[in-house]
């Protein structure tokens, strides 16, 4: 069963003193997260991630369109019970203390009196605040926030994660303690949809990633295919304080780095290259394909509308992918 | 009542103490105790009146600026810092957390006026040596201005639900002022004809009635106040009150959050 499906979800605001200037924070969007799959939302700041983020959370009203959740429609109350949520730099009543306010948010979600000191004392040793636990918020740093905010997300055992710059505020750390924390929620068979502008993070955790810019998503891809496309070129890295000329002459953009030297050749010069080498009785370190990054795809889908259309129709790749996701 | 309504209602109670919204209790015994030293050393024979008077008065203004004050913000604070949306994640329905903050800050006044009131009583013994049958009245006073209290905490909720704090706390500041005037509204009404009797007339009604629930002066003369002004009173505040939320509700069920 799909987790997620979104259906030409669209959110515009009146601006102006009048407010009869139609700003569109979000075309109409169309997307479809499997159960179970971990999705990185990417787009730079302003995109839309978090109108998309705030629809699906029910606290803005979308234009046109709708969503449904685990089956459900996004008006249901049931959903609530089985999606968490963190918000984009939380905020919490900073009058309570951790505990406190975990234990509020467990009485919110309808978890039994019994167990939910044991579930709550769980998150706090969970995210690392054990020790912290009594103190109220107010004299909690950004990065303890976020890991409040991570642990009142799955207090609840939630089936579905949201999650709003999850590594916002923290420090490397902490960036990698939240990235062991989606690994293990991955692990548990949850979704999670997070949305991020940090491409490394996306890389290393998601299964796909959706690319949203000026409110409209420009692309969607699994992480694995994006990352496996070879580019028609070779890394060839060997011992030598010199680039020698026989490599040169094949087309070699190469580079010293102390005694070893980095050189990217074209595929088809790869036997030749390989030659030179033994010829010149040079020692090989490695030879690997270069592939594409993700980076490179998100640059590319974030490139002007125009440019990105032609991109589109020669990537059948994508298309792929996107009939995958539904959209 | 519906479990999640009290547990956003207590969390609010909490806020409100945790905040020192309660210190104003000092201020309060500081003025009262003052005021029965100073009305005992000067007054003759009109010391209960004093102290009552200037007693429930104080209740009702340190109450409506708490009820202002905090209710203006009841929702928009919560909004702007965005604490409402780990709230509202969850399942719980907007009305459900308009309700609750609204327990929350209505049941912080009624323990602040517990508070005061156990003071106007001392400051009363203090005076008078003795409590008499008449002061059961203050109680009935007291009664009245908690269910002002409801009221004011109403509106605030209700202008807050659309309006900038500032423009929320301007407007029931407002209509809490013209509320008490409202009985000499109403006989202005009555005796003005035409398009203007008609616009008095609506405007003598739709305001909240504050000065009915103002019995004070009524009280510290001794003078008893009639069972039917209670049980009319009371529809009347929980009937207004219950108007002022929903009409907060209805707008804060639309809101987008931004």
């Amino acid at each position: 069963m799909a987790a997620i499906e979104i259906l030409d979800l669209e959110k515009s605001y009146l601006v102006g003193f009048w407010r009869k200037r139609q700003k569109l924070a979000l075309r109409p969007l169309r997307l479809t997260i499997e159960e179970g799959e971990v999705f990185g939302f990417l787009g730079p700041n302003g995109a839309g991630k978090t109108t998309t983020l705030k629809l699906l959370m029910g606290l803005v009203f979308p234009t046109a369109g709708t969503a449904r959740i685990l089956g459900k429609n996004l008006d249901d109350p049931e959903v609530k019970s089985q999606v968490g949520f963190l918000p984009e730099q939380p905020y919490f009543y900073d009058h309570l203390s951790a505990r406190e306010l975990l234990n509020y948010y467990g009485q919110l979600s309808g978890m039994p009196a019994k167990g939910r000191s044991a579930r709550v004392e769980q998150m706090l040793a969970r995210v690392g605040l054990s020790d912290s636990a009594g103190l109220q918020l107010r004299k909690f740093s950004k990065g303890m926030l976020q890991r409040v905010g991570l642990a009142q997300a799955i207090l609840h055992d939630p089936k579905l994660v949201f999650l709003d710059e999850p590594m916002s505020g923290l420090d490397p750390m902490g960036r990698r303690e939240v990235r062991d924390l989606i690994q293990q929620l991955r692990n548990e068979g949850k979704t999670v949809f997070f949305s991020t502008h940090i491409l490394s993070d996306a890389e290393a955790l998601c299964d796909r990633v959706g690319i949203i810019h000026q409110g409209e998503l420009r692309g969607v891809g699994a992480v694995a295919d994006l990352t496996s496309e070879t580019r028609g070129k070779v890394e060839i890295i060997f011992y030598s304080q010199t680039v020698p000329v026989g490599l040169t002459s094949l087309g070699a953009e190469a580079r010293v780095s102390g005694d070893m030297v980095n050189a990217v050749v074209p595929e088809e010069q790869q036997d030749a290259a390989l030659e030179v080498l033994r010829r010149e009785r040079l020692r090989l370190i490695s030879l690997t394909p270069v592939r594409s990054s993700l980076e490179e795809y998100y640059i590319q889908k974030l490139q002007p509308a125009e440019a990105g259309d032609d991109a589109r129709a020669d990537d059948s790749r994508d298309k792929e992918n996107r009939k995958g996701a539904g959209v | 009542m519906n479990s999640r309504i009290g547990y956003i209602a207590f969390n609010t109670f909490r806020e409100a103490v945790r905040d020192r919204v309660l210190y104003n209790l000092i201020a309060f015994a500081l003025l009262l105790s003052g005021a029965a030293i100073l009305v005992g050393e000067i007054s003759i024979d009109i010391e209960r009146l004093v102290v009552v008077n200037l007693g429930l008065t104080a209740v009702s203004l340190f109450g409506v600026v708490i009820a202002i004050f905090i209710g203006i913000g009841l929702v928009s604070k919560e909004i702007d810092k965005r604490t409402l949306y780990t709230v509202l994640s969850r399942p719980v329905r907007r009305w459900e957390f308009v309700v609750g903050k609204f327990f929350g800050l209505t049941g912080t006044l009624v323990v602040n006026t517990f508070f005061m009131a156990l003071g106007v009583f001392l400051a009363l013994l203090y005076v008078a040596h003795k409590f008499e049958k008449m002061d059961g009245w203050v109680l009935v006073a007291l009664y009245f201005i908690v269910l002002q209290f409801l009221m004011v905490c109403a509106l605030a909720l209700f202008f807050s639900s659309f309006s900038t704090p500032l423009m929320s706390a301007v407007f029931t500041f407002a209509l809490f002022v013209i509320g008490s005037l409202a009985e000499d509204l109403r006989g202005f009404a009555r005796i003005t004809h035409g398009l203007a009797g008609w616009i008095a007339t609506a405007v003598a009604y739709v305001v909240p009635n504050f000065s009915a629930l103002n019995v004070i002066s009524q009280v510290a003369h001794g003078d008893a106040v009639p069972g039917r002004l209670i049980l009319y009173n009371s529809v009347y505040a929980l009937l207004y009150s219950t108007m002022a939320i929903s009409g907060a509700v209805l707008i804060f069920q639309r809101r987008n959050l931004k």
